[in-house]
């Protein structure tokens, strides 16, 4: 066990965690006003119209399988009698699919980016840095499913899986996941990095997925008062950003 | 306003505004004053909180009332009210990329001229020009459209054809109606009653304010989800591209709550924009906002306003928190008495069941003129009445701008118009006063005369009857008028008593060090102009203030 294999997978997870749970705290107290899509869709609607949705609801699809792969033990669905074979190949049909629609959005709206003349102008020092990682995480993430086809191929649920829940109970299992292949490898790192910088990015309106919406009454009254106790707090926000 | 109606549970105040359509001379200073103090910024360009329009045209953004395309507004499903755009799931599922969303060329491509060009162009035979470009990216751009590129008719036959108003009506109508008139229609956002870009902001960062009803964005819970433009029926949500989020029409509130009128208001050349309170009753909002046939949207909005003279409507009204300057100024309100006392106002486009509260007087001029040109005596009553009712062409294009095509409350407020004019003219000319004008229109000479002054003289407080801001009791907080800590003199009020001048004032800039050239000198930007402050001026040599 190298030193660079504990600093990668035992010391790494966890300081992107505090990152990403500190810096988010910390940019939802200081720039609020910053938590937005930033979205480009008054300059351009077609595209977009197709790249958006493709990407983001493969995105789902991809999030539920990661959570299907990495946190579901592989003693629950033996015990839910499902063939490794059954798994397997749902892992490469479904999940293949999604990473291919997720990467074909992607695709999609990289292109709309560098395209569209206003909307490259409208592109953040952040969407430069966070474009390309999110296309490598995903393409690692591709590879890494597509390799597991083979029939001798290696299995994540054994490494990868069991890694990433020891990281939950503080026991990091470092040799289970310096010894999954180099592709799984980078998929981390390149998601780690992905998830260091989310807060600083627009990637943080994921977290502003607006649930509530569901529940709430159509029409949304405010008092002044309530208002003004906002502004006040907010007072470095300036006068004239509480409302507009 | 009918009397002996069950009385309100609960009352809600509005600051409305009217705006008289036969005044208005399409000048656009309110746009510009408007543009200059909320919108000069990058990011809101394009944007325009307060447009004039030339009517028959496409609008701005172009086509904006085709409701079919933009799905603003509200519908009814089953009998009950649904955004146009579909319920909460499917905007939802809408998230990623919202369909109905008007593109930049929907409004116009933002543009400035290259003035360097001017100045740094090689010498040579011709004259250097400044070539435009784009505001959005920068790059050598066309001029093809504007925010009022159809103004006074521009483009003609070509651009009006694509007007949704006058595509409700048929052709031969159309025809003849070019001929006939035009009119200019400044808009600004309705803060309706039934606010649709409230009810499809995912975020609830819209919201609609108890005390004064103007509806807002807080631009700190704005996500950018942009749902709010395209909800919006009458497009008077923008999205600030630079800021990725929502913006709109204030209504100047920090204005009214000082009590000033808002800034498209105060420089209107026409003085023809009227500021009001008006007491309305929520419950009745909801049901009215609901009725089936949408010819019936008009009247039912007229019967949510309470009438402030009302002994119950004034006790109701006290006891939900309104004070009492407010009801005060609600029973003085211009706005309610062109509403709901002479009703020669109405509402823009009820059709899209938001009831608006920007509401019009509609333009009378042009019959006025036409009648004159055909010959006949364009101020005499009888004729005037008799064209009304013959002009179909105007007054149906009216009734789709203002009573989803009912055609009897447009030609019922032209008359009162009309009549208004001919008693008026009588009275100026020394004739015998003919009390059957009055009549024909269900009105008095008095009230004829009221609302001539109203609409004709009506000085600044008159016009504007705007009180200060107040904070609504919060829900649940039933300690109304009891030990308030904020009397006269208490321990919440500010020294010297509230000051709604004081409290918008610029912020303090703290003590200027000692050594500084300014020390002991007065900050302008502090100066409320009044008197003389030590300091305004430079010591002279020998150590007096000038």
């Amino acid at each position: 066990m190298t030193h660079l294999n504990i600093a990668l997978w035992g010391v790494c997870p966890y300081l992107v965690l505090v990152v990403l749970i500190a810096g988010t705290a910390w940019r939802y107290h200081y720039d609020r006003f910053g938590f937005t899509t930033r979205s480009s869709q008054l300059h351009e609607s077609r595209l977009l119209g197709i790249g958006g949705p493709l990407f983001h609801y493969g995105l789902f699809f991809v999030a539920a399988g990661h959570v299907a792969g990495l946190l579901v033990p592989e003693s629950l669905t033996d015990r839910l009698h499902v063939s490794h074979e059954l798994y397997h190949a749902n892992a490469l049909l479904v999940g293949g699919a999604a990473g291919i629609a997720t990467t074909a959005g992607l695709a999609v709206l990289l292109f709309r980016r560098l395209r569209v003349r206003a909307v490259r102008q409208a592109t953040s020092r952040s969407d430069r840095i966070v474009h390309p990682l999110l296309t490598l995480v995903l393409l690692a993430g591709l590879a890494a499913t597509v390799s597991g086809a083979a029939a001798d191929s290696y299995d994540y649920r054994r490494g990868v899986s069991v890694w990433f829940r020891s990281l939950f109970f503080l026991e990091p299992d470092v040799p289970a996941m310096a010894h999954a292949p180099v592709i799984y490898q980078l998929h981390a790192v390149l998601a780690m990095a992905l998830f260091a910088l989310w807060p600083f990015s627009r990637l943080v309106h994921a977290f502003s997925a607006p649930l509530g919406y569901l529940v709430r009454p159509y029409v949304v009254y405010r008092s002044r008062s309530v208002v003004r106790a906002d502004g006040r707090a907010g007072r470095r926000a300036g006068a004239g950003r509480e409302s507009r | 306003m009918p009397r002996g109606n069950a009385t309100p549970q609960r009352v809600m105040a509005q600051v409305a505004m009217v705006m008289n359509l036969d005044k208005c001379i399409g000048c656009h200073t309110c746009s510009v004053t408007c543009k200059q103090t909320w919108t000069n910024r990058t990011g809101t360009e394009y944007v325009w909180f307060n447009n004039v329009e030339t009517r028959p045209g496409q609008g701005y953004p172009r086509g904006y009332e085709d409701q079919e395309k933009w799905q603003g507004g509200w519908k009814l499903k089953h009998g009950r009210l649904v955004p146009r755009t579909g319920g909460r799931a499917r905007r939802l599922a809408r998230l990623f990329a919202n369909p109905e969303l008007p593109t930049l060329d929907d409004y116009y491509q933002p543009w400035t001229y290259d003035y360097e060009n001017l100045t740094t162009a090689p010498l040579g035979d011709d004259l250097p020009t400044a070539p435009p470009r784009s505001l959005v990216d920068g790059a050598p751009t066309d001029i093809t459209w504007g925010p009022n590129w159809d103004d006074d008719l521009g483009g003609g036959p070509e651009h009006l054809a694509d007007d949704p108003v006058l595509r409700k009506m048929n052709d031969t109508v159309r025809l003849e109606y070019e001929q006939a008139f035009m009119f200019y229609l400044p808009r600004i956002c309705e803060h309706c009653l039934n606010p649709s870009c409230v009810a499809v902001c995912p975020s609830g960062a819209l919201y609609k304010r108890i005390e004064d009803g103007i509806v807002l964005v807080d631009q700190d819970r704005c996500r950018g989800w942009r749902m709010c433009v395209s909800g919006c029926p009458y497009k008077k949500v923008y999205f600030n591209h630079r800021t990725g989020k929502a913006e709109k029409c204030t209504f100047c509130y920090p204005r009214i709550e000082a009590g000033e009128p808002t800034v498209c208001s105060e420089t209107c050349v026409g003085r023809l924009r009227y500021l009001g309170v008006m007491l309305y009753d929520p419950e009745k909002a909801g049901a009215a906002a609901a009725v089936a046939d949408e010819r019936d949207l008009y009247e039912a909005q007229l019967g949510c306003f309470l009438d402030p003279e009302d002994p119950e409507v004034v006790r109701a009204a006290e006891e939900s928190g309104i004070p009492h300057d407010w009801i005060e100024a609600a029973r003085r309100s211009p706005v309610r008495d062109l509403i709901s006392r002479y009703k020669v106002a109405l509402p823009l486009h009820p059709e899209y069941r938001t009831l608006p509260m920007v509401w019009y007087i509609p333009p009378l001029s042009p019959i006025v003129d036409a009648l004159t040109t055909t010959g006949h005596d364009g101020e005499d009553p009888a004729a005037l009445f008799g064209a009304i009712d013959s002009l179909r062409i105007p007054l149906g294009y009216l009734a789709e701008l203002f009573t989803a095509g009912d055609h009897a409350p447009v030609e019922a407020a032209l008359c009162r118009l009309a009549a208004m004019r001919a008693h008026m003219r009588r009275s100026n000319l020394g004739e015998e006063p003919d009390p059957g004008i009055a009549r024909a229109v269900g009105m008095d000479e008095r009230s004829l005369t009221a609302m001539y002054r109203l609409l004709a003289l009506a000085k600044y407080d008159e016009r504007y009857v705007i009180p200060t801001s107040y904070q609504a009791p919060a829900p649940g907080d039933v300690d109304l008028g009891g030990c308030s800590l904020e009397a006269e003199g208490g321990p919440g009020m500010m020294p010297g008593g509230y000051d709604p001048d004081s409290f918008h004032a610029p912020p303090d800039t703290g003590p200027t060090p000692a050594g500084s050239a300014t020390a002991g000198r007065v900050n302008l930007l502090n100066w409320n102009g009044k008197g003389r402050p030590a300091g305004l001026f430079p010591k002279r040599a020998g150590g007096q203030e000038q």
